[in-house]
């Protein structure tokens, strides 16, 4: 995900609209990069007869928790109590919200500006209606509750009483509307529920799959097992016999890219009924252009290409064979990391009606409809504004619903059915076999100490997959990867290996395979040096600084990095020295990735090969301000322990003849309860820069955190994911 | 063949293939989506309901095994004396992040005390290893279990 610049001129408009006493659309206008005319930012504000506000949420939730966190934002500044504030989701509406993704860790630094000054800028507005009211200076009033008060006269007004007046108020300028000081923050900053947890917990329909519009019908897919193989014949005779199924459909039009959604589905009155008679499906597909992909064949690729040096070059400073050659110790090691599924628990789903008029509606678990919208509009050859996308609570996301696949072969259905809704529904192996997969990779690092145990050079020869010379997407690494242009000489260069497969963003992309690498080369060249990882980081970040950043992203600060790896080793009370206990390891790992700073410790135990982490510590480095304390450390926990999956429990996506042969939760095992640490801990470095996210920023360091700590019990070093003793 | 059971203490009648499992009889049939499709094949414990009181997986029980069974679902689990304690200290630690998983969990959680007011870690571990949370909400479910389990033995102490 690249960062969008936000550059706004903004402004705000007030309506008396029907059921609500007053309603405030705030809209920032921001200049998207590529884009020439402005485009609308905005949030929705609507202040109830009753003085109950109803905010709407923007972003789609996916458990990280925005639907309660940005309404929080907006709340704090509009001056009302939580108790009064009811959130519903908002549609896709970029001319109205602007982005609404959920992707990157984006959306705190993208709205903790503006969804805050929509909020302020609302209250000034009513301040503004009261001043009018009462005949007295703005600057003597005061709110609170969602109320207006005067203090000299003891006077007060609901904000729903000023509704007639504040909505024929001026606007204010809300680049220029004055913010609470955060000392002042009576909601941000303080723990709030999550919003749906009340419905969750009663079962109420909140998910995608979870969405009945009347009429529907339900649709499975039968896929092309090989991945990119193309419809070649079908015979549905046996299938239309079956109870309850309605129709056939072949989708051969999936064009994103192209081939990728080629299928038949089967459409009826149950979903149940639908999946049993796809068996009855006769069917030929054409996959002769990707039967050679295997697995066995990417590890022979890449063994081949790592001997025979990279084909390009990432990042070239100095001269690293020329200091190799001159360096006091020179240390070496292969490292590499399988292709990996999301497996979000709600398998992908969507439901889609295409009205008679042409127009198509969606309720969709989608991580980022605008997307979707321009993918749908462009794959069916439609209008992208005869859309309606309903954004429905998503069973998890982890990057795999920032893809379009889902809805676009559920707009293909809904074509063939018009005027009845109907979901299409994945069933677990269709979900495992059709993913956007963490790319599998290669590095073979190298690098050279001085006799004062300093790094001198640095090599990466990076083997990925790509095509045209260009890694595939969420295959690439970044040419400023830590320590890289801060070593004088250092070569980072690349190899690529082509794959049918489908690549995509997991969960901190790059971050979570390129962390383990790096994090456990450096623990490696600290030993070799004489020195634990913490130490050999603070020698090489040296003095605070900023590092010079990759396009589109934030720079690397160098005093963040040392301010979180200090803060670590204290919380940890880590002295660098080995458990004197058999079986007991201990491990650090830190990175810096999606603008935060994390640096992790981890104590495990090994028993007869078996490794169980015991205990995990975490410092982190996102900025000024934790918005939602339990929303963030809940965040935290489900990072640091879906890292520890990605470490030990989940088994690589294999592939043989073209296909992916994993299934199910057997052969691709998620983390249980058994294999949870007794404790995350996680403690806070405050610093003075605007908030950020923490989806992501958390997960990676505990990957090579807990390789170094299996070296520390063991004296083994495990250079492959996932980590095995057996 | 129209086939009987009971579900949150209400007899339904529902007229399908007694091979459906009752996954989908609750969700497509009988209007009540809280219980969830995970997986299919009784890996993940996204669709446990309790059956004559005990957690069984929704997706792996047909109908015909479920006739005339009485069975709770979440959308009932809070009409239970223990469900009631299980889902308030759940509500309480705020334990679901995207919250598809937590019907089963809950289901399994309330299940388990049940029988054993007063489970022991290991207990709890063992007792929940078949649902998986793919947010690893698995501190907070331990916590919640340990605060049911208190109020529940402190209810009947």
């Amino acid at each position: 995900m690249s960062t969008i610049a936000v550059n706004r001129r903004s402004f705000l408009v007030a309506s008396l609209a029907g059921g609500a006493a007053l309603t405030f659309e705030a809209k920032l206008a921001f200049a998207a990069p590529g884009k020439a005319e402005p485009q609308m930012l905005g949030a929705f504000i609507s202040i109830m007869p009753d003085n109950s506000v109803t905010i709407l949420a923007k972003n789609p939730e996916i458990g990280q928790g925005v639907k309660t966190m940005l309404p929080m934002l907006i709340a704090e500044e509009l001056d009302v109590a939580w108790s009064q504030v009811k959130i519903a989701q908002a549609d896709d509406n970029y001319e109205k919200y602007g982005p609404q993704f959920a992707g990157g860790s984006m959306t705190t630094p993208l709205n903790w500006l503006p969804a805050r000054q929509a909020g302020a800028g609302a209250r000034a507005m009513l301040v503004a209606a009261a001043a009018q009211q009462w005949g007295v200076p703005a600057a003597s009033l005061t709110t609170a509750d969602g109320m207006v008060k005067h203090a000299a006269s003891g006077r007060t007004i609901t904000y729903a009483a000023l509704a007639p007046i504040a909505a024929k108020v001026a606007a204010p300028d809300l680049e220029k509307v004055a913010l609470k000081s955060p000392k002042n923050f009576k909601i941000v900053g303080k723990s709030k529920k999550g919003v749906d947890t009340a419905a969750i917990v009663k079962g109420d329909p909140l998910f995608g799959i979870d969405a009945q519009p009347a009429g529907m019908l339900y649709a499975a897919l039968v896929k092309c097992p090989v991945l990119s193989g193309m419809l070649k014949s079908f015979d549905d005779s046996a299938v239309r016999k079956e109870k309850g199924v309605l129709a056939v459909v072949p989708i051969t039009d999936g064009e994103v890219p192209a081939g990728k959604n080629n299928a038949v589905a089967i459409v009826g009155d149950s979903w149940w009924r639908v999946q049993k008679a796809r068996s009855k499906l006769v069917v030929q597909w054409d996959t002769a252009a990707q039967e050679g992909f295997s697995t066995e064949g990417y590890a022979k690729q890449a063994k081949a290409l790592l001997a025979a040096g990279p084909t390009s070059d990432l990042f070239k400073a100095g001269n690293a064979d020329a200091a190799l050659a001159k360096a006091a110790k020179v240390i070496t090691a292969d490292y590499d990391y399988p292709f990996l599924a999301h497996a979000t628990l709600e398998p992908q789903n969507c439901t889609a009606l295409w009205h008679n008029d042409g127009k198509l509606e969606f309720w969709a678990p989608t991580q980022d409809p605008g997307t979707a919208r321009g993918d749908i509009a462009k794959v069916l050859g439609i209008d992208p504004a005869s859309m309606t996308i309903h954004m429905t609570r998503i069973g998890g996301g982890f990057g795999r619903r920032l893809m379009s696949d889902f809805m676009i072969l559920t707009a293909c259905v809904a074509k063939a059915v018009p005027g009845r809704p109907v979901k299409l529904l994945f069933d677990r192996a269709d979900d495992m076999k059709n993913d956007y997969y963490r790319p599998a990779g290669w590095h073979r690092m190298t690098a050279g100490i001085d006799d004062k145990g300093a790094i001198v050079a640095l090599k990466d020869h990076f083997v990925t997959f790509g095509a045209g010379g260009k890694p595939l997407r969420a295959a690439e690494m970044r040419a400023t990867e830590f320590p890289g242009p801060i070593i004088q000489d250092t070569h980072f260069g690349q190899s690529f290996i082509p794959t049918n497969l489908m690549t995509g963003w997991l969960r901190a992309p790059t971050a979570n395979a390129v962390s383990f690498v790096f994090q456990g080369f450096l623990d490696e060249v600290a030993e070799a040096a004489g020195l634990d990882l913490p130490e050999l980081m603070r020698r090489t970040l040296g003095a605070q600084r900023q590092l010079p950043p990759e396009p589109d992203d934030t720079p690397f600060d160098t005093g963040r990095a040392r301010g979180v790896i200090d803060a670590v080793c204290k919380f940890a009370s880590w002295t660098g020295k080995t458990s004197a206990t058999p079986g007991k390891g201990r491990g650090f790992g830190f990175y810096f990735s999606h603008r935060g700073y994390f640096a992790e410790v981890v104590d495990l135990t090994v028993t007869d090969g078996a490794i169980k982490i015991d205990k995990v510590w975490v410092a982190g480095d996102i900025g000024s301000q934790i918005i939602n304390p339990i929303g963030a450390e809940h965040q935290m926990q489900g990072a640091v322990i879906d890292g520890i999956a990605q470490a030990l429990v989940w088994q690589p996506i294999e592939q043989k003849a073209g296909a992916v042969t994993n299934e199910n939760f057997g052969d691709f095992p998620l983390i249980r309860i058994d294999m949870t640490p007794a404790d995350v801990a996680i403690t806070w470095v405050v610093t003075d820069n605007p908030p950020t996210g923490l989806g992501e920023p958390t997960l990676p360091p505990v990957i090579p955190a807990i390789g170094n700590a299996i070296k520390d019990a063991t004296g083994k070093r495990l250079r492959s994911l996932p980590m095995s003793l057996a | 063949m129209a086939i009987s059971l009971t579900v949150n203490r209400k007899a339904r009648t529902v007229d399908v293939e007694p091979d459906k499992p009752l996954l989908w009889v609750l969700r497509e049939d009988l209007g009540m989506p809280g219980t969830k499709f995970g997986c299919g094949a009784g890996l993940c414990g996204a669709c446990t309901v309790i059956l004559n009181g005990e957690a069984v997986r929704s997706c792996q029980t047909s109908l015909s095994d479920a006739a005339g069974k009485e069975i709770v679902t979440i959308e009932g689990v809070a009409a239970l004396p223990v469900g009631a304690k299980v889902v308030e200290a759940w509500t309480d630690l705020d334990v679901p992040q995207c919250g598809y998983c937590q019907a089963g969990q809950i289901m399994s959680a309330t299940a388990m005390l049940t029988a054993n007011a007063k489970p022991t870690a290991d207990e709890v571990t063992a007792g929940m290893a078949g649902n998986i949370c793919r947010c690893a909400t698995y501190l907070r479910i331990q916590k919640a279990i340990a605060q049911a389990s208190k109020a529940i033995s402190g209810a009947s102490a």
